[in-house]
């Protein structure tokens, strides 16, 4: 076999959906050791301009997977996810494998204990195969917070794959891994699953362990799936839901049966779609993708209504004002004294700090935590951190009215396509207005997803779909609903 | 000494270490003394990504002491951050509770001078120890240890109610003694299981308005929360009386030097940036819930004194004494199921035990005393099989020992002589050898009796029943 058709053998295996792949390891087709084979000879193949990992784990990777192999040959109960290859954004902690938070704070910190959703990955038997980029301490929606380096948008290069999680969007639309684990606080699963044409899914507030999330903004972060179709993301999120004893703010509750949502049934369903997340702000070519998803919907039944959820406009700035409140605090931990950068010779203890801090935080980390810590002073906290709060309340209440009428919300995903590397670095107000559509879902602690939609310049757009909280069931119904009478998320890029 | 002319007020902060079998938000040990660093875990180090879990038994004990100091108990309460950074504190944060603490509104009452006297107790909260920081190399380095990390913690703020330094050890020793009932804490100031900072300022007689107060800290006993106070007392008064003003500060008291002194390095005003903590949920308390805690409560000081006064007919002195410690009420107890006489076993623990205690420098559980041992003694004493004196030796030998009276009475031999015979013949013997004594007594000399009689106790070794022997020099002299 040559060269390339080893490749284009790689690809079409990635393009397999879960239940096929499991067949073919069933009928002795395929190996675990051939899947975990194949990540590394593409992540080899492409990565080098993709770029959207951060370290591998290749020898226990090969390791598990011979044992999985084993396990195959002897038969017996597989898990769920048996023998796929993942990757792991790298603010969620696993043990004795290196987890930056993509900060040059944590360079050298190998953690000394597995997150729960690591646990859960783990007890699905898929594979690990490494740490995926992001922004540092997942602040920022471009990847270009990473202390160590950009990602590059698998379809373009010279883009953005957005972020936080975009080094996870990026190494699926890429075919690096068969899914990948993303955290999401305002939107950082969802932007960059648009900006690189795959599905990410943020699921209601509770129903996925933190525990081992490197907390940002605790009210707000959630973890999710990254994969290339619906199918899989009910797959992934059946494997990670689910109460935990080690997270006070777990949901506990019954997870249902996740596939059966995957009906393509959404006859009847209703779809509200607010005038702020079709207006001003949204590239015109984005929203007529989202329109014509609608006009595929309403073939298939569904029947939608433009409403209004007249907060929207306050969000961001609740939300900048929450979020980095929580991360003030939440990032004091790193301090210098235990683990990660620790300056040499300081004068006393406060230098410790500050040269430690100083020297290990990027620019975005640090404007975070001095408006957060300015947030919260005394003096301030009534007119920032409570009244955002009460904002927080309002815009929950604009989705709890419009959810007594209707199924779910939809819109586009981010008001544009992604955009060019650097071109708004130096304009941190305009990179946080991209995240106007998904912040509100955050604040509101529902669930949402993204899926292809379309393409704008050869750049995919985002479909986003809201339900109610803890209602997954119905958001994938319709997300797989609207993905099996459309190509988009057929398409790849062209590496 | 000149005339008082300040009146002093006093508010205490008392921190009490709750003896849960684990911590407040991990499941690692409450453990004093084990070696640095090993009753950790990712948790209470504050690694990245962990979160807490509150202990309920952490939050019943904390109901428990305020209920037991007359608060109210929250229905509705909530945790918070304060943000502060220092090396004992791993997440650069400490999880207390600001706005909602789970009790308020208490009051205790402590007896001074033999006057009752209510203090206020404006709120309990729960929180979370930090760690121990140890300074070595002179300065050079610092080495912590983070078991104490996450131990829970109740703070106790009073109100500014108390008006003298005594008043403060006694509330504090009255504290102590509840915490103790309740079984929440050890509340051993020396392992740090209760420590106190102490805010005192001093205003002119009749005048409403506070004045300017000092906080003071590094207090390390009821007996130098009482000398560091008296000694700011004395300090405020006198910068005051030669026209001063005094300035708000922390001082430290020094014990060795016997002095307050401002603590080094006067911070700047601390912005602890409280806000509620996002990792836990708001706790709720229930009626069922309190009612529960509230059945677990033991009987209290003040009610145990006030059964032991008119249900035994102890003096309020003694009462009060004997129930400042729950392990001393006990014990009292515990003896009269082997004595009637409760006055008699009041008299032995605050003479003969307390005594022994403090002369030694022990605590009640370090000696191997019983109650079944004390009553059997005192019951031995009714029986007249021992002699009060000789009991004396008997209650050293079970404390130093364990052995019951029983035994050792009958190890050493220590039987009080009671036969009449064998007495009479030692007085025959004693009043023969002291003729001067005998013509003293006829002389109306009550004392040499009692010179006879320590003669005829001298030569029983002791043994001789006193009383008998009292009455049989005397029929002997009369004859």
């Amino acid at each position: 076999m040559s060269k390339m058709e080893k490749g284009d053998l790689t690809l079409s295996l990635f393009d397999l959906r879960l239940p096929q792949l499991h067949d073919q390891l069933s009928r002795k087709e395929l190996t675990v050791s051939d899947l975990v084979d194949h990540a590394f000879q593409r992540i080899g193949q492409v990565d080098g301009k993709v770029r959207a990992f951060l370290a591998l784990d290749e020898e226990r990777a090969r390791k598990t997977a011979r044992e999985m192999d084993e396990q195959l040959s002897r038969g017996g109960e597989r898990g769920l996810l048996f023998g796929l290859p993942a990757g792991i954004k790298d603010n969620i902690v696993t043990e004795r494998l290196r987890t930056t938070c993509a900060s040059r704070f944590l360079e050298n910190y190998d953690p000394i204990y597995d997150a729960t959703v690591v646990k859960k990955l783990r007890s699905a038997q898929s594979v690990t195969v490494g740490k995926l980029n992001m922004d540092e301490f997942a602040m920022g929606g471009s990847n270009e917070n990473s202390g160590f380096h950009p990602t590059h948008n698998p379809w373009n290069l010279e883009r953005v794959p957005g972020g936080s999680s975009g080094g996870s969007a990026a190494a699926v639309a890429a075919r690096e891994v068969y899914f990948a684990l993303g955290s999401d606080t305002g939107g950082s699963i969802r932007q960059p699953a648009a900006y690189c044409g795959v599905v990410g899914l943020k699921p209601t507030y509770g129903l996925v362990s933190r525990f081992g999330l490197v907390a940002f903004a605790s009210s707000l972060d959630q973890i999710g799936p990254i994969t290339k179709n619906v199918e899989d993301a009910a797959f992934v999120l059946q494997a990670i839901a689910g109460h935990d004893p080690y997270d006070s703010t777990s949901a506990n509750v019954d997870i249902p049966d996740y596939t059966g949502a995957l009906t393509g049934d959404v006859r009847g369903l209703r779809i509200a779609v607010p005038k702020e997340y079709i207006g001003g702000g949204v590239d015109p070519k984005v929203k007529e993708a989202v329109v014509n998803a609608l006009g595929v919907l309403e073939k298939l039944g569904a029947v939608w209504e433009e409403v209004s959820l007249p907060h929207t406009e306050y969000a961001v700035a609740a939300y900048y004002l929450i979020a980095s409140s929580e991360a003030s605090s939440n990032l004091a931990r790193f301090d210098g004294v235990r683990y990660g950068v620790r300056a040499d010779n300081p004068d006393n203890l406060l230098d410790l700090y500050v040269k430690s801090r100083s020297a290990g935080f990027g620019p975005e980390v640090k404007r975070r935590i001095m408006l957060g810590t300015y947030a919260l002073s005394s003096g301030y906290y009534d007119a920032y951190y409570l009244k955002a709060q009460k904002v927080r309340t309002l815009i929950k209440q604009d989705f709890d009215r419009v959810f007594e009428r209707f199924d779910v919300v939809i819109g586009p995903t981010t008001p544009t396509v992604a955009f060019r590397i650097g071109e708004q670095v130096g304009d941190p107000l305009t990179m946080y207005l991209n995240d106007i559509l998904t912040i509100p879902v955050n604040l509101a602690g529902i669930p949402a997803i993204s899926v292809p939609c379309g393409f704008v310049d050869g750049l995919p757009v985002g479909l986003q779909i809201i339900g109610k909280a803890l209602d997954e069931m119905t958001v994938l119904r319709v997300a797989y609903a609207y993905e099996q009478n459309t190509d988009h998320h057929k398409q790849r890029p062209q590496l | 000494m000149s005339e008082k002319r300040f009146e002093t007020v006093i508010g205490l902060e008392v921190h009490v270490e709750l003896r849960t079998k684990s911590k407040i938000f991990c499941g690692c040990a409450v453990e004093f003394g084990a070696a640095p660093n090993t009753n950790t875990c990712p948790i209470c180090l504050g690694h990245p990504g962990v979160l807490p879990v509150l202990n309920r038994k952490a939050v019943e004990y904390a109901m428990k002491a305020a209920m037991a100091l007359n608060c109210e108990v929250a229905t509705h309460c909530k945790f918070d951050r304060k943000n502060y950074f220092y090396p004992d504190l791993p997440k650069a944060y400490q999880i207390s509770q600001y706005d909602r603490p789970i009790g308020t509104n208490g009051w205790i009452d402590i007896e001074v001078n033999g006057v009752t006297k209510r203090i206020g107790i404006t709120r309990l909260h729960l929180e979370e120890d930090a760690g121990k920081l140890t300074h070595v190399d002179g300065g050079f380095a610092s080495l912590v240890d983070f078991n104490r990390v996450g131990t829970p913690l109740i703070e106790i703020v009073s109100e500014p109610d108390i008006r003298s330094p005594e008043e403060a050890r006694i509330y504090l020793e009255k504290l102590k003694a509840i915490m103790q009932y309740c079984e929440v804490s050890d509340v051993k100031m020396e392992e740090g299981s209760l420590r106190c900072d102490a805010n005192i300022s001093l205003r002119p007689f009749g005048q409403k308005e506070f004045g300017t107060k000092i906080e003071l800290k590094n207090m390390n006993s009821f007996r130098g929360v009482q000398r560091g106070l008296e000694y700011e007392e004395m300090r405020q008064a006198e910068v005051l009386a030669s026209g001063g003003r005094i300035v708000q500060e922390t001082r430290r008291w020094d014990e060795a030097q016997g002095k307050t002194v401002p603590m080094r390095g006067k911070e700047e005003a601390h912005d602890y940036r409280y806000f509620p903590d996002p990792d836990l949920v708001d706790l709720y308390i229930d009626d069922e819930w309190k009612a529960r805690v509230r059945a677990s409560i033991p009987e209290l000081p003040d009610a145990r004194k006030a059964r032991y006064m008119n249900e035994y007919g102890l003096p309020a002195y003694d009462a009060e004494v004997i129930t400042s410690s729950k392990k001393l009420a006990d014990l009292f107890e515990q003896s009269l199921a082997h004595t009637n006489d409760a006055k008699a076993v009041s008299n032995w623990i605050m003479g003969d035990l307390l005594g022994y205690l403090n002369a030694n420098n022990l605590e009640l559980d370090e000696v191997n005393v019983t109650g079944q041992g004390l009553g059997e003694m005192i019951g031995l004493i009714e029986k007249g099989t021992i002699s009060g004196k000789i009991a004396k030796t008997v209650f050293k030998e079970m404390l130093a020992t364990g052995k019951s009276p029983q035994a050792i009475v009958e190890e050493k031999g220590l039987v009080q002589i009671s036969d009449e015979s064998l007495i009479r013949s030692v007085v025959e013997k004693v009043i023969e050898a002291n003729p001067q004594s005998v013509a003293d007594y006829k002389a109306g000399k009550e004392k040499a009796l009692g010179f006879l009689v320590g003669q005829v106790m001298k030569e029983t070794r002791g043994k001789a029943n006193p009383a008998l022997v009292n009455q049989l020099i005397i029929e002997k002299l009369k004859s």
